[in-house]
């Protein structure tokens, strides 16, 4: 619980971990008014109002420009990939920008033609937008605020049809549609995008060559639905798949059980993991969906997957139980231990 | 050949549960708790990170002693840390490092209320900082063991620039390990070393100490099978009444150590009494910059007072001192998961990925090996 009077915001809070959460619930659930098919309680990617999803994102991403996309491209597919983990297909963005006195336009054009790069690849229209400038020093170059909406698509209806055979599910991809049983899938490699970000961050005195996975998963999801039995989808990105596990267990009240020799990871990811002491549960996608299908639908979920070039690298890792609480991995030598939420950004270890 | 492949030998399965079986034999036919000690934060990473606890027998237990550099680093050097950054100069250190409090507040905090903290990976990275902004003055939080210690050795004899100071908070891992060897309090029956302190150091420095216990001590490496497997060891010699200083860790760990690495250290530091955050000060466990390195001295140069010998502090309530040593569990420390937890610390061993309250809590083990009590 947070000390209202004597705490102050620190970095933790806007690092996905459990600091940001008890931020949100102790302070912004005040908002909640009762309102939305999905409303601002179910903390989920997005919000539904009127058959319309609606969500939002900031992004100060840094370095702005960095191996495999910039601050641009990310602002695009990380909204777009919010509405498209509920089922919705996205249509339409909002654009905000707030820039510092002194950016260069050059660089501003290098961002909006990532913008809009990345938007006909999903296929959604930036309609709308706003600029500020603030003086310099004031904020660190830019800033970048999406919001986007997106309908109901009917490979949507389509998939909560082929659920309805196995369960009673709600109407959108949500939490509370996993049941005991279910399999855990992840549509490729885990951990390049933070590894890209970390190694082309200044002091950390290494190098890897792995592109960030920044992309738009809209169609993807249009594919698996059609193929029908997915429970809930949603994109490992800050705090990883460690965070989005332990909130799939929370909100379905059910516990999760992975095996680690079945998670995709690139060797330089896995290398970099190794060397700076770093969990690879935790780190960040911005290019990945974790699936929870039912399980007679995973073999062909998985075939949807791997004929999609933004799913070529997915993998079975585990499955939803009840006879679990939490979310327990099963090691590499046969080991278990529970994984909990990541607290703050990964920090590399001292020794 | 890649790192990552090099080292997946490390983690075979198979391998990994042919020794696992061999060790619950020898345990079977030793039939009375072992509890086993290791003394360095990696070593209990590898083993909760690949979940080896759940893998033992039950009168095998595996303890986390003094270690963690983040657990053993004085509150009031974090102190000195937080006031150098509140009063303008660049800050440097590792990750797990901002985060512990010290009486006041973290380097975390600090940055929260506007200190310059950088995070870096090594030394270099700070020299090569300070070397890129000439109009500021940096200071490196030096913290952790001779692992760390010989890097800024090798730079300060290198030659730093003259905006880079440090306040150093090394402390020697033979000297914590053999105090803690010799003690017989704590009823622990034998010691996994840390490899990469040991590659430093050499065997060598442990065997005064280990004539006086002992009791059995394994180099041990930090993947999976070098700790399975020094486990295996530790229980032979026990099954066999014949206690020695064995080397699992034969890849990098020899009798004499890293002789260039000791020659830097030589030069550079002299052993003086060092203060373990929370349990004691250890005769010889403390590096302390030479007279010649003195001007580099963040505590010199600041006019900072030395406090490292003598400084106690506890968190009210908590017995983080007794974890760190541990003759305790998490559990039996009041402000366990109470007032203090991962998402809100008040002990340094709540603070880092390498403390035993923060694993214990992250990893929600409640009582890894109840036969082992004595």
């Amino acid at each position: 619980m947070i000390n209202m009077e004597k705490e102050i915001v620190t970095l933790l809070h806007g690092a996905g971990g459990s600091y940001m959460n008890s931020l949100i619930k102790d302070v912004f659930l005040g908002l909640y008014d009762g309102y939305g098919e999905i409303g601002l309680n179910a903390l989920d990617d997005g919000a539904v109002i009127n058959n319309i999803i609606f969500t939002t994102d900031s992004y100060t991403v840094r370095p702005i420009f960095f191996k495999g996309g910039n601050i641009g491209r990310l602002s695009v597919t990380g909204t777009v990939n919010d509405v498209a983990m509920m089922g919705g297909q996205p249509i339409a963005l909002s654009l905000g920008v707030v820039l510092e006195e002194g950016f260069p336009i050059q660089d501003l054009k290098k961002i909006t033609d990532g913008i809009l790069s990345t938007a006909k690849e999903a296929g959604v229209h930036v309609v709308t937008g706003d600029t500020k400038v603030m003086e310099r020093g004031k904020i660190d170059g830019i800033i970048i605020n999406t919001a986007g909406i997106g309908v109901r698509p009917s490979q949507l209806d389509h998939n909560i049809q082929n659920l309805r055979k196995t369960r009673e599910p709600k109407n959108w991809l949500v939490p509370l549609n996993l049941r005991p049983g279910d399999k855990i899938i992840v549509t490729g490699t885990i951990g390049d995008h933070a590894i890209s970000i970390l190694s082309s961050r200044e002091g950390i005195g290494f190098e890897v060559n792995v592109s960030s996975d920044a992309a738009p998963l809209n169609r993807t999801m249009l594919n698996v639905m059609e193929v029908g039995g997915v429970a809930d989808a949603k994109d490992p990105t800050r705090g990883g798949l460690a965070d989005l596990l332990n909130d799939w267990a929370e909100k379905s009240g059910l516990g999760i059980y992975i095996k680690e020799e079945k998670i995709p990871a690139r060797e330089e990811v896995k290398s970099a993991v190794e060397f700076l002491g770093l969990d690879l549960l935790e780190l960040g996608n911005e290019g990945k969906a974790v699936l929870a299908v039912s399980p007679e639908y995973e073999n062909d979920v998985l075939n949807a997957l791997w004929s999609d070039p933004l799913g070529k690298d997915a993998q079975s890792i585990g499955e939803v139980r009840k006879d679990i609480e939490g979310v327990i991995l099963e090691t590499i030598i046969g080991g278990k231990r529970y994984i909990s939420r990541p607290i703050g950004d990964p920090v590399p270890r001292i020794c | 050949m890649s790192y990552s492949s090099l080292l997946r030998y490390y983690k075979d399965p198979t391998l990994s549960k042919a020794i696992t079986q061999k060790i619950a034999e020898l345990a079977k036919k030793i039939d009375e708790g072992i509890m086993i000690m290791h003394v360095c934060g990696s070593h209990e990473w590898t083993i909760t990170h690949y979940g080896i606890r759940s893998l033992l027998p039950d009168n095998v237990e595996v303890r986390a002693g003094p270690g963690c550099p983040v657990c053993i680093t004085p509150a009031t050097d974090i102190d000195d840390a937080v006031k150098l950054a509140l009063d303008g100069i660049v800050v440097t250190t590792y990750g797990d490092m901002s985060r512990a409090k010290g009486t006041k507040m973290s380097l975390e905090e600090a940055k929260a209320n506007g200190g310059d903290i950088r995070v870096i990976y090594g030394i270099q990275d700070a020299v090569k900082m300070a070397r890129m902004e000439p109009n500021k003055q940096f200071t490196f939080f030096a913290v952790g063991m001779d692992t760390t210690a010989p890097a800024t050795a090798f730079e300060l004899l290198k030659g730093i620039p003259n905006n880079l100071s440090f306040l150093i908070s090394y402390r020697y891992t033979p000297a914590i390990q053999g105090s803690v060897m010799e003690s017989n309090v704590l009823g622990i029956d034998a010691f996994i070393s840390a490899g990469h302190s040991v590659t430093v150091t050499g065997l060598k420095p442990y065997y005064p100490y280990f004539l006086k216990s002992k009791k059995p001590m394994v180099a041990t490496g930090f993947e999976p099978l070098d700790v399975l497997m020094s486990i295996y060891m530790i229980l032979k010699q026990i099954e066999e009444g014949y206690p020695k200083i064995e080397n699992e860790y034969t890849r990098s760990v020899t009798w004499e150590g890293n002789i260039k690495a000791q020659e830097v250290m030589e030069k550079v530091y002299d052993l003086d009494e060092g203060y373990v955050r929370g349990v004691a000060v250890f005769p010889r466990a403390g590096f302390r910059l030479k007279e010649d390195f003195k001007k580099y001295d963040a505590r010199v140069q600041y006019g900072l007072k030395d406090r490292t010998k003598t400084s106690d502090e506890h968190v009210a309530g908590a017995r983080c001192g007794e974890v760190v040593m541990g003759t305790i569990d998490p559990p039996e420390c009041p402000l366990y998961m109470k007032k203090c937890s991962p998402q809100d610390p008040k002990g340094a061993p709540m603070v880092s990925q390498e403390g035993t309250c923060w694993i214990w809590a992250m990893h929600k083990i409640a009582n890894p090996s109840p036969k082992c009590r004595r």
